[in-house]
């Protein structure tokens, strides 16, 4: 068990987050758990409003100020909680032991400073001793890193595709070598073959530099390429979580995974049309009072209804379904 | 960069040459007579006659503006006045001067009062920080400079007894005028700067800002005013040329000798060559401002002075 804790970089226990404007309060993420080993990826799945985004925010405590609010739970980083720290040793965390890629490589840089300037200025904040060569010389090591010509560094983002927008964000992100990277559908706002060329330039710093990674997708073509570990959320929740073999090759699933997975096109069945799970995702303000599934459910029981599931283990497998609660299925985690 | 600015410089020649080719075109419509405006009602039709044939101001209109822009331009000379039978331009440039010394004080002032509180509402919003200077912007925003200077002279010149009320004759003497001139323009500088930060905080690249460890002054002052900064550049750059037109009121108010305060006076007599040269010298230091306003914006961002150095090509 103590071998486990220092294999764990991040550990997130019971976390909760709410939106509160004046009209309602938006439980976005409720009761999440979430482990990252040392040098492992974890990939968070889910759809467009699931809290993803959310719970990426609240590891770096950058949530909208006014109305984010995180109201339970901790967030253990190298066995140190997160939530009680200052804002000041927050600041010495964020870009340095903890980075953040985001989605939309067109609107997170900058426009009126140099993509060099950019990069120097994340590894002046964390390094002060440092003189103004060594930062240049580490800006050139970071962007020939990224694959971007060092001579480029005094070029605006606006002279920047956006594949090459997102390797300066990257570079920025990594110019520290922070030992989590947590980035946020990194390929989600660029074109197909763009995707690749980062994603597989992403995966290959990621074991050069030894970092672990939590990384956002909607996309599970993704995970099966980076992924060493999967959780899958659904309505600020994470409904099964799992090594990628257990996603992709274990036999039990939560019904939300197995939509998920049926919702991807297969050239090999010539289904006419695709499969998209039937209905919405639930108002965040209003959940449903038991399975947060359950209203779209194709396997939903009574009890659904009217209780939450347990999350039960099979090893390394979880999940919060009410399916698997039977005489022959695994342990529920004694909480 | 350098020949872009050379080539919007010499764009102003022509804009200026239009602008006064207006000035005088439309000063030469409105009737009127020199000679008689200068030698008085006592004198014959014929001395008028030869005073105006003297002078060149019987000849045709075209001729006659020719002539005023070659002795403009060549020997800074705009004729002479016809009520005090001055050179113009020894009347109008020390005048000139006080008002734009009493508008780039305004400005300077309404900038300083008017950008940091601006900056301070966005930031702290919804706090006490933002609401009192919010509220009370749109009060002074309401209240016109003269209501402003009057209140000013009350309390600092009639009761208070510190500062002069009329006339230049220290430095103090700028402090009430330049406050009742910059007041208005500082609620407006605010207010154009609290939205324009609230847009720039709300950015991805604020986000990118904080994500990387900066601290919370760094992202305001470094990261965001910046790009906030090219709305409140061009209220600013407005607010000067308004302030060179428009201090005229207050001139009045506080009896100083400024370009706007003469023209007023000159107008009453039919004094064309003092307000040709007035209007004039307003004009063109309105275009110099724009420009100044234009070439500010391509420092500040780096698209479009990239837009710049294309279209040189």
């Amino acid at each position: 068990m103590e071998q486990a804790k220092n294999d764990t970089i991040l550990e997130i226990n019971d976390l909760k987050v709410i939106y509160k404007t004046d009209d309602a309060i938006v439980e976005a993420v409720n009761d999440i758990h979430l482990h990252i080993g040392k040098g492992k990826t974890l990939g968070l799945v889910g759809e467009t409003g699931a809290g993803k985004t959310t719970t990426a925010l609240s590891i770096l405590r950058l949530l909208p100020s006014m109305t984010g609010h995180i109201t339970g739970g901790e967030i253990l980083f190298d066995g140190h909680n997160l939530l009680d720290y200052s804002e000041h040793e927050m600041q010495a965390v964020r870009g340095n032991l903890i980075s953040m890629v985001f989605q939309d490589p067109m609107t997170s840089l900058n426009p009126v400073l140099t993509v060099g300037d950019q990069i120097a200025e994340a590894i002046s904040l964390h390094n002060p001793d440092m003189s103004h060569e060594q930062i240049e010389a580490k800006v050139d090591e970071t962007l020939s890193m990224v694959g971007i010509l060092t001579s480029r560094k005094s070029d605006y983002p606006h002279q920047f595709s956006g594949g090459m927008k997102q390797r300066v964000v990257i570079a920025m992100a990594l110019c520290c070598e922070p030992e989590l990277l947590i980035a946020d559908e990194p390929t989600t706002a660029l074109d197909v073959t763009i995707q690749a060329q980062v994603l597989s330039m992403m995966r290959d710093l990621r074991d050069r530099l030894g970092t672990s990674m939590l990384m956002i997708t909607h996309d599970l073509g993704i995970v099966a390429q980076v992924c060493d570990d999967v959780a899958v959320m659904y309505a600020g929740e994470i409904l099964e979580a799992g090594t990628a073999e257990d996603l992709f090759l274990g036999e039990k699933h939560h019904p939300y995974t197995v939509g998920l997975f049926d919702s991807i096109p297969n050239l090999d069945s010539r289904a006419a049309r695709l499969k998209p799970i039937p209905g919405l995702v639930p108002d965040p303000t209003d959940l449903p009072k038991g399975c947060v599934f359950s209203p779209r459910c194709s396997h939903c029981m009574e009890i659904c209804r009217q209780q939450r599931p347990r999350t039960l283990k099979f090893g390394t497998h979880s999940i919060r379904c009410h399916l698997f609660e039977n005489p022959e299925g695994g342990n529920a985690d004694g909480k | 960069m350098h020949k872009y600015i050379l080539k919007r410089i010499a764009f102003l020649i022509p804009t200026i040459l239009g602008v006064v080719f207006i000035i005088y075109a439309i000063m030469n419509i409105t009737p009127g007579n020199l000679g008689l405006a200068v030698l008085g009602a006592g004198a014959t039709e014929q001395e008028i006659a030869n005073y105006n044939h003297q002078v060149g101001y019987d000849l045709p209109f075209l001729q006659k503006y020719v002539n005023f822009l070659v002795n403009a331009v060549t020997k800074l000379d705009f004729g002479i006045s016809y009520y005090t039978k001055q050179s113009v331009f020894a009347e109008v440039w020390p005048r000139f001067q006080l008002t734009i010394k009493l508008s780039l004080g305004g400005v300077f002032l309404a900038a300083l009062i008017g950008v940091p509180l601006g900056i301070m509402a966005a930031v702290k919003q919804y706090s006490l920080l933002d609401t009192i200077p919010s509220v009370l912007s749109f009060f002074i925003a309401a209240i016109p400079s003269f209501v402003l200077g009057t209140v000013l002279l009350f309390v600092f010149a009639l009761k208070l007894n510190l500062l002069p009320s009329y006339g230049i004759n220290s430095w103090q003497s700028y402090i009430m005028p330049m406050v009742a001139i910059a007041i208005p323009p500082a609620a407006q500088n605010m207010r154009f700067t609290k939205s324009s930060m609230l847009e720039a905080i709300r950015q991805d690249y604020v986000r990118t800002a904080r994500a990387k460890g900066a601290p919370e002054r760094t992202v305001i002052w470094k990261h965001a005013l910046r790009n906030a900064l090219l709305p409140v550049v061009t209220q600013i750059g407005m607010s000067l040329g308004m302030l060179i037109c428009g201090s005229v009121v207050v001139e009045k108010l506080f009896s100083l000798p400024g370009i706007g305060s003469l023209i007023i006076d000159r107008i009453t007599y039919k004094d064309e060559p003092i307000i040709i040269a007035g209007t004039i010298l307003i004009s063109v230091c309105f275009t110099i401002i724009m420009l100044a306003v234009d070439l500010l914006y391509a420092f500040i961002d780096p698209r479009i002075r990239a837009k710049y150095s294309k279209a040189k090509e």
